[in-house]
């Protein structure tokens, strides 16, 4: 590599391509520069790291997404034993271009916008990068991917002015731009299920099938009651889903969140490794609980969803998924812990609130997170205002 | 009665090449020059009272501050001025004596210091010990004129690899001393004079003072914690902090009339083949100090005064800084080639992160370089500051404040309170690798300029 650097420094004929360089460089090699100024010895720990552990963190849910994506297929083309390798090897094949287009789209604005600024590449789409195919359902079009990712790496992150700045949450921006822009392709029946062979492996569904979640099974199902709500929630085969199995994830949904058992793997590393907020993570499932729990008290027929117990509400749909990767993201909630307890405590509450009292919207995490981003500072600031009126407060009491 | 401090927040680093034996001697290594380096004594504008080729004593004065010319540094050593370096506009880098044995040194009468204010004040001026003190706000070299609420006095460096003052039980004397010095002390300020110790030192109750026991991690033995924690500094306040080297100083001054140059300093790092304690004069040369000690182990070496988070890089033709107290050698780094260090797992890599093994096996001690381990990015993580600073204040919120040049922000946000030493654990953990602590100096040196 060092070979290959004059070329790249300014004059030299691939200037054009500095930042690619620059990148390429301090990824395979840690930058030898030193410090100059302040501390003489710096933690190992820096943010490419932290990135790295969090996209660890997503593997298994990544993992069981594709296990997940070909048993969706293969229950729906009817079949009746499992392969696990072939489903495994479908699954792989159905996110793969939705994760290329992604990257392509994301880091080629990121690439663009660091050279155009002089800036080294920054790690912040290696994580956003991956978790937009995981939240979107894996019957989306790619070139809607490309759009959204577009859309919001640009408006979201680079006109704030890069990672580290931006007020929303990109990857959520990605699917609320797609949820809002082209309702139909994002909701309803036939996008969580892969319909087609691919390359050969799997068959093909049978015209008319559908293949709705869960919670999109609750919003139109009328239950009049808890009993009948659970009879409404079935799966591919027609056959009741039970709490084990929304806990494992063997459900229709959007590719990686169905698992709460992956999520809560992910949720373990990230924890341990300090890098998600314990505050806000517990803080969303208390949250949630708390709102779930009183939906049920004051359950109504007119809100079938509010039949769910806390347990299902939990493992349902997106909300343990946004808990552990979205809420969690620290750029985007609060900086302050105190307002970290708040943020994520509102974060579970609004969740819950969205799904089970608005039909429409059965994805009330993805809402909940973008909300709660936009109310982050607000809550910040009110933090930051009692630690300044406890400073000017001990002025006066003195004299 | 003494005050007690239980500090959770903070972070002591494990580093390699500590002095093993505190009891040992300390061995004397005299230099053939010292220097005084204006740099070190921030918010001094210095302006030269000597020349190249002037004969000084030991405790004559070679600069004072331009505002101020009753504020002086002295010469640590009788001789002759070699140089007086100036940089950039005539700045004076630094003034150079060349050492002779004659052992001259300026004497002072001190029999009617202890009786006034004034009479104290202008001792420590005179004598150019007053340099040698701190004041909060801004972190400068206290103002003559200041009016002092309290006086804070560090009994012990919880600074990485630092070697505290021990053994005071067998030493009536330095008690003595230390309670001579507080007596001039409490002359300055109507409040008190607190001194902070660890258990593990045995320091016995000084007389006058009010006795602070901390314990807990590094940032224990700064001045800021202690101060954050009995009683912060608000807007229009001045508090005094100094070491307790500096008190014993003082103590002697009053007691013979000549302030003492000497120091205790300690040779440390992983690339000192025998970390151990040097009895020297203030401001000595470097490569007097290390002889032959440094590792001929062919890498770069940086060469610190002070520890690894708020000394000074000098060089082996270079001098001691201010406090005198330490000199840190580490491997420089900008020589390795390490293929996705990002990615690594080797358990010789210092962290506070788990992601790294070396808390799995209990690791005791790193050989850290100097190197950033990572690109600088902007702030990222939240809540890492928070970790390594126990005051109550917003770390995140008062760096964001200082970039912003809002001075009411900062106001608010406790600017006054803190040093740039303050947050050298906080840069020191920070994954974006922002330099805080110049953030925070050229935030202080802001402020004093607008409001003066």
């Amino acid at each position: 590599m060092d070979k290959a650097r004059p070329a790249f420094e300014p004059g030299g004929k691939l200037h054009a391509f500095r930042s690619v360089y620059d990148g390429m460089d301090t990824f395979l090699f840690t930058p030898r520069e030193t410090s100059k100024s302040g501390v003489h010895i710096h933690d190992s720990m820096d943010s490419k790291r932290t990135m790295t552990i969090v996209i660890v963190a997503l593997l298994p849910c990544l993992l069981f997404g594709m296990y997940n994506c070909g048993y969706q297929h293969w229950l729906a083309c009817g079949a009746t034993d499992f392969p696990f390798w072939e489903m495994m090897l479908y699954g792989f094949l159905a996110i793969l271009p939705s994760i290329v287009v992604s990257y392509v789209v994301g880091l080629g604005i990121e690439f663009c916008v660091a050279q155009w600024r002089n800036e080294e590449i920054q790690e912040g789409f290696l994580v956003t990068g991956i978790l937009i195919p995981m939240i979107c359902p894996i019957e989306t079009p790619l070139w809607m991917i490309a759009v959204a990712t577009a859309f919001s790496v640009i408006f979201v992150k680079e006109v704030f002015g890069g990672t580290g700045y931006n007020i929303f949450n990109v990857a959520l921006v990605t699917r609320a731009f797609l949820f809002f822009s082209y309702p139909a392709k994002m909701s309803g029946d036939n996008v969580f299920v892969s319909h087609d062979s691919i390359l050969g492996l799997g068959g093909m569904a049978p015209d008319g099938f559908t293949g709705a979640t869960p919670l999109g099974q609750v919003a139109v199902s009328g239950a009049q009651s808890a009993s009948e709500l659970s009879g409404a929630m079935t799966d591919l085969s027609g056959k009741a889903i039970d709490l084990w199995q929304m806990f494992l994830g063997l459900i229709p949904g959007s590719f990686a969140e169905t698992s709460t058992l992956c999520i809560l793997i992910g949720a373990a590393l990230l924890l341990a490794t300090g890098i998600a907020s314990w505050r806000i993570v517990l803080s969303v499932f208390a949250g949630g609980a708390i709102m779930s729990l009183i939906a049920h008290w004051c359950a109504t027929p007119t809100y079938p969803a509010s039949f769910l117990t806390v347990g299902e509400q939990l493992c349902l749909g997106g909300f343990a998924f946004a808990a552990v990767f979205m809420a969690s993201d620290p750029v985007t909630s609060c900086r302050t812990n105190t307002g970290k307890y708040i943020y994520g405590f509102l974060v579970g509450v609004v969740a819950i609130l969205i799904r089970t009292y608005n039909n429409g919207y059965p994805e009330g995490a993805m809402l909940a997170v973008l909300l709660m981003n936009a109310l982050a500072p607000l809550i910040d600031y009110c933090v930051v205002e009692a630690n300044v009126r406890r400073r000017m407060r001990r002025v006066p009491a003195r004299k | 009665m003494s005050i007690e401090i239980k500090l959770k927040k903070g972070l002591d680093l494990h580093l390699a090449g500590g002095v093993a034996d505190l009891s040992a001697k300390a061995i004397r290594r005299i230099p053939e020059r010292v220097a005084v380096t204006p740099d070190d004594f921030t918010g001094i504008i210095p302006k030269a009272d000597v020349r190249e080729g002037d004969t000084v004593k030991a405790g004559q004065p070679l600069l004072h501050d331009k505002l101020d010319e009753n504020l002086k540094i002295v010469s640590p050593a009788p001789g002759k001025v070699a140089a007086v370096v100036r940089g950039n506009r005539r700045k004076i880098e630094r003034v150079v004596i060349e050492v002779d044995n004659t052992g001259e040194a300026v004497s002072h009468d001190t029999a009617d210091a202890v009786i006034s204010r004034e009479n104290a004040r202008n001792l420590l001026l005179v004598s150019g010990l007053w340099a040698f003190t701190r004041q909060r706000p801004y972190d400068i070299v206290t103002r003559p004129d200041a009016e002092i609420r309290d006086i804070f006095v560090t009994g012990f460096d919880s600074a990485p690899l630092a070697v505290s003052l021990q053994r005071f039980g067998s030493d009536h004397e330095r008690v003595q001393r230390l309670e001579t010095g507080v007596k001039l002390l409490s002359m300055l300020t109507d409040g008190n004079v607190y001194i902070t110790r660890r258990q593990s030192q045995h320091m016995p109750d000084i007389h006058g003072a009010e006795m602070v026991d901390i314990t807990g991690p590094h940032p224990a033995g700064n001045a800021g914690t202690a101060i954050a924690a009995i009683n912060p500094v608000n807007k229009g306040e001045t508090v005094m902090t100094l070491t307790v080297e500096t008190l014993e100083r003082i103590g002697a001054l009053v007691q013979t009339g000549i302030a003492p140059m000497n120091t205790t300093v300690a040779l440390t790092g992983s690339e000192v083949k025998s970390p151990k304690t040097i009895e020297t004069l203030i401001g000595a040369e470097i490569k007097t100090l290390l002889a032959d000690d440094i590792a001929d182990d062919h890498r770069h070496h940086r060469i610190i005064s002070g520890n690894v988070l708020t000394g000074h890089t000098v060089t082996t033709d270079g001098y001691l800084r201010f406090p005198y107290t330490q000199v840190t050698v580490i491997p420089e780094g900008d020589d390795v080639d390490e293929f996705m260090g990002w990615a690594s797992m080797s358990p010789s890599k210092m962290s506070i992160s788990p992601s790294f093994p070396a808390r799995l096996f209990g690791r005791k001690q790193f050989k850290p370089d100097a190197r950033l381990l990572g690109g600088r990015r902007a702030m990222i993580m939240s809540g890492q500051y928070d970790k390594v600073l126990p005051m109550d204040i917003l770390p995140e919120y008062l760096v964001k404040a200082v970039l912003a040049k809002d001075i009411d922000r900062m106001e608010q946000l406790g600017i006054y309170e803190v040093a740039p030493e303050d947050f050298a654990l906080a840069e020191y953990v920070d994954t974006s690798k922002l330099e805080l602590q110049k953030i925070i100096r050229e935030g202080l040196d802001y402020l004093r300029k607008e409001l003066s």
